[in-house]
């Protein structure tokens, strides 16, 4: 019976344990935000098309909106760039862009060679934005509800069909809860 | 009939015999010592190029390279902060020498990584429920192959010492 029902068993949880594992739908480098749901933190940074002027999310309160982090060094960040243009002519929510890790005459040459889908761009000369926020990587994409709340994060390059399916239906849900 | 081969393999509890395992046994345990000492042992050449140089006071310098030891690379993610060169390793060995010259205690600083990156960023995650498994899972393989070896040792000290007080069949 033992010898039997063990390693049975054994093959069991095997099974269950590579279904998991070795899911290929399953990005092993994602790591799930302990921000979601909390406020979303605060940053006041320079402009990085105009250094004399400032962009801060303070600003944005009360309204849904969405946060892209990216970086000129980050080949991802130019793949899904079209996406995020064409995204921006929806109207649909504020972009605001956060570079980081990155040098702001380049930022600039990218964004206008390349075209720009933010609202605004806040410059993260020395990274401390991009820790409070938990960024580890770029592309990272954060929604952020009209409380001020993270509601959503997304890493990897934006596409249009990220965009259908985990964010529009929570861009409309945050707007039907009050917010 | 005399088989001294299959004498020696059944002592008693079915252990292996005496005769030689303990010179084999203690250069195992030798080796295994040195592969650990490999493992554990980090020279400098492994730390990351620290721009910021060595903190003045050595009791603050200690809880630096303990903490930035602790906590994960994300970028890397098997390395961890104090190991690694990328940019963000820097950045949060700055972030973390920044709050240990300002004061704050080591949990303090352990609790804002955590607050921003999960309890991924943390190599030895806190003893919680969902943590259960990770802490847990050592001591269920031990416990299981302690009653794998009782067993076995009960089967085989169950069978009959020498072939000389045998007195049934060989096949059971």
């Amino acid at each position: 019976m033992w010898k039997f029902l063990l390693p049975f068993t054994a093959f069991i949880a095997l099974v269950v344990l590579f279904a998991f594992g070795l899911n290929p739908h399953r990005d092993i480098h994602a790591l799930p935000s302990p921000l979601i749901g909390k406020p979303a933190p605060t940053f006041t940074l320079s402009d990085v098309l105009d250094p004399s002027h400032s962009v801060s999310n303070a600003a944005l309160s009360g309204q849904v909106y969405v946060l892209n982090v990216w970086g000129t060094w980050c080949a991802q960040c130019r793949v899904e760039h079209p996406e995020l243009l064409a995204i921006s002519r929806t109207h649909v929510v504020p972009i605001i862009g956060l570079v980081y890790m990155d040098e702001r005459g380049k930022a600039k040459q990218w964004l206008e060679q390349l075209g720009n889908p933010y609202q605004s761009v806040a410059f993260d000369s020395d990274g401390r934005t991009a820790i409070d926020w938990g960024v580890y990587g770029a592309p990272e994409t954060f929604l952020v509800d009209g409380r001020g709340r993270v509601i959503y994060k997304f890493i990897s390059p934006m596409t249009q069909e990220v965009w259908e399916q985990e964010f529009l239906p929570r861009i409309a849900a945050a707007r039907r809860g009050g917010a | 009939m005399n088989r001294p081969a299959r004498r020696m393999l059944r002592t008693p509890g079915g252990l292996p015999g005496r005769l030689g395992g303990m010179p084999l046994r203690l250069g195992a345990l030798a080796m295994l010592l040195v592969c650990f000492a490999g493992t554990f042992a980090r020279s400098a050449a492994d730390q990351a190029v620290d721009a910021f140089g060595q903190l003045k006071d050595p009791v603050l310098q200690a809880r630096y390279e303990r903490i930035t030891g602790q906590l994960r690379c994300l970028v890397c993610q098997n390395e961890s902060i104090a190991d690694s060169n990328v940019e963000l390793a820097s950045d949060l060995r700055r972030q973390v020498r920044e709050m240990l010259v300002a004061g704050r205690s080591d949990d303090a600083i352990l609790d804002f990584m955590t607050d921003r990156y999960g309890e991924f960023v943390r190599f030895s995650p806190p003893l919680e429920a969902k943590t259960l498994l990770i802490w847990g899972a050592p001591f269920a393989m031990m416990l299981l192959g302690g009653v794998i070896i009782y067993r076995v040792a009960r089967q085989r000290s169950r069978m009959p010492l020498d072939d000389e007080s045998a007195t049934g069949p060989e096949i059971h």
